[in-house]
């Protein structure tokens, strides 16, 4: 059976250029790039080169870039190191509440340590009102976090303009921009931002390597206790074979951007297409404008079935997608976001998300489109939400499902 | 994640569906955690002659719905309310931890359905 990968929003499989340059790094070039001889100047060049092809993608200077092991550890960093550096002018963080866990629970740790944060609401389409931003700003605001685009719906944010107010009233801006680096352009100049991240595994590089944009003369505070690493900015032996690795899949990401957003938006909008014409009684999640949304992602529900059920379906077809189903987290909860969003709860349980890739083909499209509306039908009639009279209802209170 | 008969009774389901003259339905659970289950019972002489099922929720209450119809399918009421949602997630080789308590509520579903037998027939 063919495998179809419709998952490049949780990981992407690493590029074979990619792996191609990262092997010497295993084999002959495997020198600590902190040393003096031979055996580390061979390899600290290929580090700052990495830094460029970084730094180009994003137009940053390669100064600012500084290589992590995850996107976790960058949001993590840049909250966190922020409040530490800036615990003088103020206690107050902003964020939304439909941030990837990273964001969330690192705001939530600090709240329970008595900092205050504002975690924005979102529409029905998961769309933010930047009024709202502006009005929760005081004068203790440190920090803005916000992601450039959400993992689960693909909804873009209107980044530049956030990175405007957060100008206007000179407080600190962090994106989380994991989901967007290599998808969207992404320009950290035009947007005003001081903290990007960026993941690895979600480029084509491989997983346990990620870095952050930290714009020249941001205070922040050590995250990572130890050696000399990275200007200083973050302890620890360089992660070098995957550090080179990240360098290569953001030159591709470069490269490629205008290609891959025609060729992979393209792709989706045949399977959005498809879906929505052929599967009755369905809802998608996120902002019906194409436009805002990142051009690789589908999010739907199927009313009155379980998105567990439905992806172990279609994985008896090869067809990998996920879920924001409770059963799928690993809680009791459906996805945070879908709970922001008002999703109706069983609706927020059958949420489905396909994210398309550079891999992805016309011919793995139409396969989803022919297996789909039957496996769906299938588990409805053994749904007893089906057909019993009852129509999908509408969420009545607006509550944000807030993990934990 | 899950076992083969686990699977096997969740691409497989046996005795999905209603029964028209049902003479005991029991439902259980709730949409906030993801199941619902829903059991349909003909009974006859106290014993169960048959039962079907109609389950939204993931793999684990679908096919511990399936089980547990297999299970009671001829047996008295007596010996039905003595099965478990443990015997039914034993039935199977066994449920992932994480969902022995949210989503191994079909003998809670087929008691209930009992209960309402039951009542029915006082």
């Amino acid at each position: 059976m063919k495998q179809i990968y419709l998952d490049y929003n949780a990981t992407s499989p690493v590029r074979p250029e990619v792996l191609e340059v990262m092997l010497p790094f295993y084999k002959e070039q495997f020198g600590n790039p902190s040393s003096v001889h031979w055996a580390g100047r061979a390899v600290s060049g290929a580090l700052e080169k990495a830094r460029e092809q970084v730094a180009a993608l994003i137009n940053a200077s390669p100064a600012e870039i500084v290589f992590l092991s995850c996107g976790s550890e960058g949001d993590n960093m840049a909250i966190k190191g922020t409040l530490g550096a800036l615990k003088d002018k103020g206690n107050h963080i902003i964020t939304t509440a439909v941030e990837h866990p990273a964001v969330l629970e690192t705001c939530e740790a600090l709240e329970k340590e008595g900092y205050d944060v504002t975690f924005l609401p979102v529409d029905k389409n998961g769309t933010l009102d930047l009024a709202d931003l502006e009005k929760a700003i005081t004068d203790k605001t440190v920090l803005i976090s916000v992601m450039w685009a959400n993992n689960e719906t693909g909804n873009i944010y209107p980044i530049e303009e956030i990175g405007k107010i957060a100008r206007k009233y000179k407080i600190r801006f962090h994106t989380d921009a994991v989901q967007s680096v290599g998808k969207v352009p992404v320009d950290v100049q035009k947007a005003n931002v001081d903290l990007l991240v960026i993941s690895g595994h979600k480029i084509g590089a491989p997983k346990g390597v990620g870095a952050i944009y930290i714009r020249r003369g941001t205070r922040m505070t050590t995250f990572m206790h130890g050696g000399h690493q990275e200007r200083n900015r973050r302890a620890g032996t360089q992660n070098v074979a995957g550090i080179v690795g990240l360098g290569k899949a953001c030159e591709m990401a470069a490269a490629e951007l205008d290609d891959y957003y025609k060729r992979v938006r393209a792709l989706r909008d045949r399977l959005e297409d498809g879906v929505l014409s052929q599967v009755p009684d369905i809802k998608l999640n996120g902002t019906p404008d194409r436009e805002q949304r990142l051009p690789n992602t589908l999010n739907v529900s199927f009313a009155y079935i379980e998105g567990e059920s439905l992806l172990l379906n279609l994985d008896m077809f090869g067809i990998a997608a996920s879920s924001g189903s409770a059963c799928t987290s690993g809680s009791l909860e459906p996805s945070h976001v879908m709970g922001a969003m008002c999703v109706e709860v069983t609706l927020a349980h059958s949420s489905t998300r396909f994210s398309l890739g550079p891999e992805s083909t016309a011919e793995e499209v139409d396969k989803v489109l022919e297996v789909l509306p039957a496996t769906v039908q299938r588990l409805r009639e053994m749904s007893p939400l089906y057909n019993c009279g009852k129509t999908a209802e509408d969420c009545e209170t607006c509550e944000t499902v807030r993990r934990i | 994640m899950y076992t083969d008969k686990v699977m096997d009774h969740f691409t497989n389901p046996r005795n999905v569906g209603e029964i028209e003259d049902a003479n005991g339905v029991g439902e259980v659970g709730n949409a906030s955690c993801g199941d619902i289950m829903k059991i349909f019972l003909k009974v006859e002489d106290n014993i169960i002659q048959d039962v079907k099922f109609k389950t939204f929720g993931c793999g684990a209450a679908i096919a511990t719905s399936s089980m547990v119809t297999e299970m009671a399918i001829g047996k008295t009421i007596d010996e039905a309310l003595e099965l478990s949602n443990q015997a039914v997630a034993e039935a199977l080789d066994g449920l992932p931890a994480q969902k022995m308590h949210c989503s191994n509520l079909a003998a809670d579903a087929l008691h209930e359905a009992i209960k309402d037998y039951k009542e029915q027939n006082e």
